[in-house]
């Protein structure tokens, strides 16, 4: 394939890491924005999300449209029921102290990680896509006739994958409107504002510090869902999701939600062109450092203005 | 009896065990427990920065891994014999803690845990991409015949208890004699109040600065010693795993004590041990004991031994 | 001879000025209190002083040299002694250790137990030499802050409040002290308590809104009209 055709295909496989991306680190940033607490378990909230799509669709059987649809609502309610359990059981007893919570995050992601491996195993399984038409995509050349358009071989997606970036944008629409819009968002945002204020004008801070946590964790699982047909499930793979989600927040400007978008298009778009180029190990290391950095030299973010 | 007769009479006394056990425990334990006593070393390492200073580090893994290929690496492709080699991977270890912590000092709190926890990352992924030297997570194994130090062949379990128990000595008295001089002093007072500590004349960053090199420094003699004494580097040395780990084992024994390091890594060394007989999860000990310890039991065996009986201890 | 002087000093929080132009001299060997109502600027002109907030503009000069630009601790190491006005002591030391951290950093080794032992006395707080600092009493403590500062027989000693939470006779014991202390050291005092003011001071700055209000004796203060209306009468 020419390069044209090529980049156009990694960007159009970029958008669909970007719309995963995106869900997933909007929910590690509203519980970092609101609760100014950082959850390392994150990535396993995620991974749970896809195993749980896995059991919900495998007993279902029937058309794979039931089992997914039915995951697509199960997983992330489960996945968000488990993350409020483990708030109060465990990060509201230590009063939400930041470094505490970071440990009993790391301690939490163990705990996930390893009893998905005794009940769901090692294996890597599939869950299959509801629907998963191939399309092929135009490539255009200047040839003797002026403009032409052909049919590359192997440059072609699938209706599964525009369709999750379409969920995930009108996902994310929805919890815009949810923070600017609601009630909600209202008490999340005062909460975010001012803890000790918004405690002294009667609101339930402890629960919404709960009900946020949750929801963090719903949108990590609904991500895992939307990508489970494209990428397996597997007890492992919350790693890369939670590293992803780090440098997005931290490059976004921790907390702020147009900077954690902004920046999730950014990253999930260019690892996908960048991995044409560099191998994937030298791109993490790269990501790492870069996050790292902004972190030692510009703590608000690139994006964001205020201090963090 | 003073308190100062009773710390040493009390440490001197633990060596002592350790020297003894040498000659008094069957074969699988004695191999643990040499084993045990060059982790332990790690975790004293680890001690310094995060129980003394109070500065949580997400990413000492780095420091243990500078020590250990700084070792095997200068064994492998540069024909050290182990004295030099042990020198270059303690080198190592103080070039990387200094300039992590000349980047990572400029932060605090979790922003710091962050930076730590992404340098290191870097590191393990840089240790994966050099795999041609390094053969990434399959590791290598450093030979038997490479592993003479001054004629003593540290492959024999007798002579590689002794080696791990001559580090771990020096680990243990050294850090004693730290946290006892005014310089340790200063360190639990930055940990307490920085700013106070600022305002009675102490430079607080150089003195962050020198302890986060000198736990980066017997990190990575720990991790140069475990290399030499078992004949194998490996990546997963280098993950965030091997990070976790001394948090686990100080946060267990007592952080901020000196014997809780060794504490919290025979306790954990033996669960992790004996839970894997058992299932293939044994990190899920691991993360109950974290979580556990959060809620429960901040301070640690030691320290709770310490806030109930033993006021003395150090 | 001038100790210390600032020079259009200004602070400026957000477009909020906390203390604006402000030039101040502090004679040599001079008791000096510094009073004001809340929010005058007291707290933050010291800060500056001691290297604690950085200024937005004009000139902080120590012994006729210009100190705007040196980090804290060098101040400290000047002779510059800063106690806090909430308590700060570290609380899981023991008494001894809180002095002997301040002590050790200008004493020669030899020095730093006598000298401890004999300002923990001076202070009343022998008997508690080995408690935990966080186990004595707030006035204890405030007493353990003073003797933090001055142990390091500083040039110059800030006392931010330093009566706050003492009782009567702990007052008494804190006014003998400084003027034992007066005989070696210049004494930068911010205060609210009259009657210290009055005792201790052989001058008196008034900050108000940034700017000086008034400055000249005790008793020329204390009969000021323009103080007496903008904080005697509302203190």
């Amino acid at each position: 394939m020419e390069l044209g055709p090529y980049i156009l295909l990694a960007s159009l496989e970029g958008a669909v890491s970007a719309a995963v991306l995106a869900l997933t680190a909007v929910g590690l940033s509203l519980v970092f924005g609101v609760m100014r607490v950082v959850n390392i378990a994150h990535g396993e909230f995620f991974m749970l999300g896809a195993v749980i799509a896995w059991f919900v669709a495998q007993s279902l059987g029937g058309h794979p449209a039931i089992g997914f649809t039915a995951a697509l609502i199960v997983a992330p309610l489960l996945v968000g029921a488990i993350a409020v359990v483990a708030d109060l059981a465990i990060l509201k007893r230590i009063a939400y102290d930041p470094e505490r919570t970071i440990v009993a995050t790391i301690g939490l992601l163990y705990i996930i990680q390893q009893v998905t491996l005794m009940t769901y195993g090692p294996e890597a399984r599939p869950v299959e896509a509801p629907f998963n038409q191939r399309i092929a995509l135009p490539w255009f050349e200047f040839g003797d006739n002026g403009l032409e358009f052909y049919y590359p071989w192997g440059l072609s997606t699938t209706s599964y994958k525009l369709a999750v970036i379409a969920a995930a944008a009108t996902v994310l629409a929805g919890v815009w409107l949810l923070m600017t819009r609601s009630r909600a968002g209202l008490l999340m945002r005062a909460t975010q504002a001012d803890r000790d204020m918004a405690l002294a004008f009667g609101i339930p801070v402890e629960r919404v510090y709960a009900l946020v946590f949750g929801f963090g964790a719903a949108l990590a699982a609904l991500g895992a869902v939307l990508v489970v047909p494209i990428q397996q499930a597997h007890y492992l793979m919350g790693a890369d999701p939670l590293l992803l989600s780090f440098i997005v927040v931290i490059i976004g400007g921790l907390g702020s939600l147009p900077g954690t978008l902004v920046a999730a298009i950014l990253i999930g778009l260019s690892d996908g062109i960048i991995s044409v180029f560099f191998s994937p190990t030298l791109a993490k290391i790269l990501a790492t450092l870069l996050v790292g950095l902004v972190l030692v030299f510009r703590p608000q973010g690139l994006f964001g203005t205020r201090a963090a | 009896m003073t308190n100062g007769q009773r710390i040493i009479g009390l440490h001197l006394g633990l060596l002592v065990v350790l020297f003894a056990l040498q000659f008094l425990l069957p074969a699988y334990h004695h191999g643990n427990m040499a084993r045990i006593m060059v982790l332990a070393s790690y975790a004293i390492g680890y001690n310094i920065l995060f129980g003394y200073t109070g500065l949580l580090s997400l990413g000492h893994a780095l420091f243990f891994a500078a020590g250990m290929y700084g070792l095997s690496l200068t064994i492998q492709h540069a024909g050290f014999t182990p004295a030099p080699a042990l020198l270059a991977g303690v080198i190592a270890g103080i070039m990387v803690s200094a300039g992590l912590a000349f980047l990572a000092l400029r932060t605090t709190g979790v922003a710091f845990m962050i930076v730590t926890l992404m340098f290191a990352q870097a590191g393990y992924l840089t240790i994966l991409y050099f795999a041609e030297y390094t053969r990434g997570d399959e590791g290598f194994v450093i030979q038997a015949g490479q592993r003479l130090l001054w004629g003593i062949d540290l492959s024999d379990p007798t002579n590689r208890y002794f080696a791990a128990f001559t580090l771990f000595a020096l680990c243990l008295l050294a850090s004693l004699a730290l946290v006892r001089s005014p310089f340790g002093r200063t360190l639990v007072a930055i940990r307490e109040n920085e700013e106070r500590v600022t305002m009675l004349g102490y430079n607080t960053f150089a003195h962050k600065l020198a302890a986060m090199v000198i736990s980066g420094t017997l990190s990575a003699a720990a991790g140069a010693t475990y290399g030499l004494l078992f004949g194998y580097a490996g990546a997963s040395f280098a993950s965030v795993q091997y990070s976790i780990f001394p948090l686990l084992w100080v946060l267990l024994g007592g952080a901020g004590t000196v014997l809780g390091p060794f504490i919290g890594t025979l306790f954990m060394f033996y669960l992790i041990d004996l839970s894997s007989g058992i299932t293939t999860a044994y990190m899920l000990i691991a993360g109950v004991t974290l979580v556990l310890l959060t809620l429960f039991a901040p301070q640690g065996l030691i320290g709770e031994l310490r806030r109930r009986v033993w006021r003395w201890l150090p | 001879m001038t100790l210390l002087s600032t020079r259009s000093l200004s602070k400026h929080f957000d477009g909020l000025s906390a203390v604006s132009n402000l030039d101040f001299d502090l004679p040599k060997g001079q008791v000096r209190a510094l009073i004001g109502p809340n929010g005058a600027g007291k707290t933050t002109l010291v800060s500056m002083i001691c290297g604690r907030l950085a200024p937005s503009s004009g000139k902080v000069i120590f012994e006729g040299r210009d100190i705007t630009h040196l980090p804290a601790h060098k101040r400290v190491c000047l002779g510059i002694a800063y106690t806090f006005q909430i308590t700060s002591v570290f609380p899981r030391l023991t008494a001894r250790e809180n002095v002997a951290l301040a002590a050790r950093r200008h004493l020669p080794k030899a020095k730093v137990q006598p000298a401890v032992e004999d300002a923990l006395k001076r202070v009343g707080l022998q008997d508690r030499i080995d408690e935990d600092a966080g186990n004595l009493s707030y006035g204890h403590q405030r007493l353990l802050e003073t003797a933090m500062g001055f142990v390091q027989q500083p040039r110059l000693l800030i006392l931010d409040e330093p009566t706050q939470g003492l009782a009567d006779n702990e007052i008494d014991n804190f006014k003998a002290l400084i003027n034992d202390l007066r005989k070696t050291t210049t004494i930068l005092l911010i205060e609210h308590n009259m009657s210290v003011v009055m005792e201790l001071a052989d001058r008196v700055t008034v900050l108000n809104f940034g700017e000086t209000l008034a400055e000249g004796t005790p008793q020329e203060i204390h009969e000021n009209a323009t103080v007496q209306a903008a904080y005697l009468g509302t203190g």
